[in-house]
């Protein structure tokens, strides 16, 4: 029944995933380096050069996604290249770009050259995640991205809360990817192909009460990738206790590959399943989007730590998307990849201005922001644009972003219900969202700070925080430009 | 030309961010110079717009798939609150004079919300995409909560917070109305002109219309969403305060008539069913506004704390702008219209007496303290500033509070005359919580006991303080004079709404 295996092309898989090849090798390189040459180096100039070759490494495959035409993928393929994906793609390498230059003057890892090749795993692995097609090759790309991401979170190895964080992630992620294990081996038997394209008609035929099943559990699985309620429990802690570079990675990169991959999914399982089955998944889909709009706004409101608040803002974050995946029309994907996108960068703008605070006060709670903006001006002035991006709050990008999602669900014809009071309910979540992010950002403003003294930040980490800055402001005020990767509207 | 207020207030704000710390003093001057940039621009716009209905100022295709454009253009009413903005944001800073003297004052970043704000307020009254409108009504939040925040006083955080959230909540329902509005249209167009002409089902409109009309009405200080205002304005430094009451207010019942009431005008139809005499949308915010009129202005009657009294008086102030919104009467919009400008004149120069000139030398509110300086005595300009101020706030032939609201109370007469009676009532009650107050502050008894008391020695008032206080104050008697110099522009604009909406009148 496996049909591809008759016509693989292999010149054709090459092209594809010539940039994941790229990250393999960069991979390797960055050991070869650091334990081969760097071994007696100073642990600065080690992290410096094992980061910049990861930032190489990122943006060598980037270069080739760029110039490269669009490769040709048929129905069967396991992996796929479209608009889409690769907008996806260019997205998550330029994160973890980003992520590695904010790494770059970081201290909680003596072991820079693992640090960095496992941070090129988990990208190699959410490039995979984003392209694939086929049951087979999803789990183990996602199992390469949770692995990549459990080894990194435990990566502050004097850092128990570190540890905790990563067995608790690994727990949840090992249980979840079970459940999604098994409904896939259901979709197997009900349908007999693991490729998501030629799935569809075979569920379309009629009611199957096994397939709901099936779905349920796959959705146990996506739930905890990208942390929606009830499938949260980790996130909080998770992105307590990570280094910071890593969270950012967590929130950013991953929360995007996997937003790509629950898109593919609605579009190939979803939409031919509803017209079949009525509306069990969306009632699904639904009490996940609005249970973590809900309680991801709620529980922020009482949160002291700016990394757990940010967690709490993360879910309400996915439960807005989850929204756009409900809808499950062409424009309400690309919507939610554009979110997803903006909002990841964002994130990663966020945490690294947590890190660089962290270092200095050795604290992520809200007080230790006191008086940032008199201490560094223009370390809070990107806090600023990325907290009030974050609430919605235009010119900037992150009210676009909810704009061009919430106008998609309205327009979708399934959407003529429900669509209409689960956007308000969502607008009304995210009034009460500005109130924690100016709780933190009274911290930075209003109130006196406790130490007086400059903050310093190097040249590199506050080149890279301008940039990220300076992206939100401009995507803001010129949303079309990525119209040529995600079509607006 | 009137586009050049909004880029340069927001140059000006973005300026004065990157300045240097060490520039603090120099930061008022550049403010004053880009306010009065402003200025001038809005009044040279209100001159070259005379005799033309709408005057095109920009327009860009700005995100073309989806129909969203960079359009403005100014017509009567735009050109009229423009000038209005212009003016409160030159007063703001010479209110402010004081910003920039001391260490640790903050005047760059201080300056720089203050341009932001004054930016956002341009954007909306010359928006006519409505996208474009709602982005710069969601700019004009976040620089509010800062100023108040920062240089506040009393229970300044608790204020600025409660302001943001109001403004943020009305916002979202007003962007949910707008959302709907755009997919049930067909999402190709956010020109606000278009999608007035496009036929929104009456069920539709009955709904979406209180959903808007809410959310903008919260910023215009509608009971009973009218909490934020007085804690904002007794929290917030004076300029703000000026600018809150000032233009910041209007921005809401500006939305209320040019998005709520011109896009979904059947909102307004009666409803069939009629409970207390209650029998449309119209009746109920009619009602509120009639509320808000006699509610704001009884508690103003009872406070003690000299802002709060003017913080309350701007509610009911605000009220009647509603009151004038809602008759669907040429004449009782034109009124509201010039209420909004008037208002906007007024609350500044009370504001800037009590919160500047007052307070800054006194260090105390309290009405009863107060009492007791012999202000009457030690301080005659400013006696004599709220003498004035006053009487043209209680509605003095002479001045354009009496104009204005004798407009509204005639188009009030003419669609509900109940409510125009309650909303006189709330007029006379005006007058006797500014007799009390200037009672109270300037010219009390309350020293006699004690004759021998010397009279307190008070800084003198700075050049600053008179020029803001001759520019507000001028403009209001010019326009009691001579209500047509703004008249002119605002009928045309107003005959120009949507038919439906002036039928209400004359049914």
């Amino acid at each position: 029944m496996i049909m591809q295996a008759a016509t693989v092309n292999y010149g054709n898989l090459f092209n594809i995933t010539l940039p994941e090849t790229i990250l393999e090798v960069v991979s390797l390189v960055v050991l070869v380096v650091d334990l081969g040459w760097l071994r007696k180096s100073a642990q600065a100039t080690r992290m410096g050069v094992a980061c910049m070759l990861g930032v190489l490494g990122c943006v060598g495959a980037l270069f080739w996604l760029l110039v490269h035409p669009t490769a040709v993928s048929v129905d069967g393929d396991a992996l796929v290249a479209t608009p889409l994906v690769a907008a996806a793609q260019v997205g998550i390498l330029l994160l973890s770009a980003l992520v590695f230059l904010l790494s770059i003057k970081t201290e909680f890892s003596r072991n820079p050259g693992e640090f960095t090749a496992i941070v090129l795993l988990a990208t190699t692995g959410m490039l995979l995640v984003t392209a694939a097609r086929d049951l087979l090759v999803i789990f183990v790309a996602l199992e390469l991205l949770s692995l990549s991401l459990y080894v990194l979170t435990a990566f502050a190895k004097r850092s128990a809360q570190s540890a905790e964080s990563a067995l608790k992630y690994y727990l949840f992620g090992g249980m979840s990817a079970a459940l999604m294990l098994f409904g896939f081996s259901y979709l197997y038997g009900l349908t007999g192909t693991t490729n998501l394209t030629l799935m569809a008609p075979a569920l379309s035929g009629g009611t199957v009460p096994l397939a709901i099943v099936a779905l349920v559990l796959v959705a146990a699985g996506l739930g905890f990738k990208v942390a929606a309620v009830p499938f949260h429990l980790w996130a909080p802690d998770t992105y307590q206790g990570a280094p910071a570079p890593v969270t950012a990675l967590i929130a950013s990169g991953s929360k995007v590959a996997s937003f790509a991959l629950l898109v593919a999914v609605s579009d190939g399982v979803i939409a031919p399943f509803y017209s079949a089955n009525g509306n069990s998944w969306i009632v699904l889909l639904l009490t996940m989007a609005i249970g973590s709009i809900v309680l991801g706004n709620l529980a922020a409101l009482a949160q002291t730590s700016v990394r757990r608040l940010l967690a709490y803002s993360a879910i309400a974050h996915a439960g807005y998307m989850l929204l756009g995946i409900a809808a499950h029309t062409p424009q309400s994907g690309a919507a939610v990849l554009y979110y997803a996108l903006t909002y990841a960068l964002t994130t990663v703008g966020a945490f690294g201005v947590i890190g660089i605070v962290e270092r200095s006060t050795g604290s992520d709670r809200m007080d230790a922001f006191a008086g940032l903006s008199r201490r560094n001006p223009l370390l809070a002035g990107t806090m600023l644009i990325f907290l009030l991006s974050l609430a919605g709050i235009p010119p900037l990008v992150g009210f676009w972003a909810k704009f061009n999602l919430f106008s998609a669900v309205l327009r979708s014809a399934s959407a003529g219900n429900w669509g209409l009071a689960l956007v308000a309910a969502a607008l009304g979540a995210s009034a009460i969202s500005l109130y924690y992010y100016l709780q933190v950002l009274k911290r930075i403003y209003v109130l006196k700070p406790t130490q007086d003294e400059p903050l310093h930040v190097s040249s590199i980490e506050l080149a890279t925080l301008l940039l990220i800055a300076l992206a939100v402001v401009a995507l803001g005020l010129l949303p079309g430009m990525l119209s040529a990767w995600i079509p607006l509207g | 030309m009137l586009a050049y207020t909004i880029y340069l207030s927001f140059a000006g704000a973005l300026m004065l961010a990157f300045l240097p710390r060490a520039w603090n003093a120099g930061a008022r001057f550049f403010a004053l110079a880009i306010a009065l940039a402003g200025l001038i621009l809005a009044l040279l716009g209100f001159i070259a717009g005379s005799g033309q209905s709408t005057v095109a100022v920009a327009d860009l295709a700005w995100v073309p798939s989806m129909g969203i454009h960079y359009t403005l253009a100014a017509d009567g009413i735009s050109r009229v609150l423009v000038l209005l903005t212009g003016l409160a944001a030159v007063a703001g800073v010479l209110f402010s004079w004081n910003i920039g003297t001391k260490d640790g004052d903050r005047a760059n970043e201080f300056f720089a919300f203050f341009l932001a704000l004054i930016g956002g307020v341009y954007g909306v009254f010359l928006s006519v995409d409505l996208f474009l409108l709602f982005v710069f009504y969601e700019i004009a939040i976040v620089p509010k909560y800062f100023l108040i925040a920062i240089w506040g006083s009393t229970r300044r955080e608790y204020g600025a917070m409660k302001l943001a959230l109001y403004s943020f909540a009305g916002s979202a329902m007003v962007l949910i109305g707008l959302l709907a509005a755009y997919a049930v249209a067909g999402s190709h167009t956010m020109n606000l002109h278009e999608l007035a002409q496009y036929p929104f089902p009456v069920s539709f409109q009955m709904w979406a219309f209180p959903l808007v009309f809410t959310g903008f009405a919260i910023l215009a200080g509608m009971w009973p969403f009218h909490t934020w205002a007085p804690t904002g304005h007794v929290a917030a430094p004076t300029a703000a305060s000026m600018l809150l009451a000032g233009v910041v207010m209007k921005l809401g019942a500006y939305g209320c008539l040019r998005v709520a009431m011109a896009l979904f005008p059947h909102g307004l139809d009666p409803w069939g069913v009629s409970f207390l005499g209650i029998d449309s949308w119209r009746t109920v915010f009619a009602l509120f506004a009639v509320i808000g009129i006699i509610y704001g202005a009884a508690v103003a009657l009872v406070q003690n704390d000299f802002k709060f009294v003017i913080g309350y008086s701007s509610v009911s102030h605000m009220g009647l702008v509603l009151l004038g919104l809602l008759t669907l009467t040429q004449i009782g919009i034109d009124g509201a219209v010039l209420q909004m400008f008037s208002h906007g004149i007024l609350a500044g120069l009370l504001f800037a007496t009590v919160g500047r000139i007052v307070y800054e030398r006194t260090h105390t509110r309290d009405l009863a303290q107060l009492s007791r300086l012999q202000l009457g005595k030690a301080m005659p300009f400013a006696a004599w500033l709220f003498v004035i101020a006053g009487m043209a706030s209680m509605g003095l032939p002479g001045f354009s509070g009496f104009v204005a609201e004798v407009q509204v109370l005639v188009g009030a007469w003419q669609a509900f005359p109940w409510f125009a009676v309650v909303a006189g009532v709330g007029i006379v009650v005006g007058v006797a919580y500014t007799w009390r107050a200037m009672q109270r502050a300037f010219f009390s008894e309350a020293w006699a006991h004690d004759p021998s008391a010397p009279i307190p020695e008070y800084e003198p008032i700075t050049w600053a303080e008179k020029a803001g206080v001759f520019l507000l104050a001028g403009t209001s008697l010019l326009i009691g004079l001579y209500p047509r110099l703004l008249l002119d522009a605002i009928t045309p604009a107003v005959q120009a709404l949507p038919h439906a909406l002036l039928t209400g009148g004359h049914q």
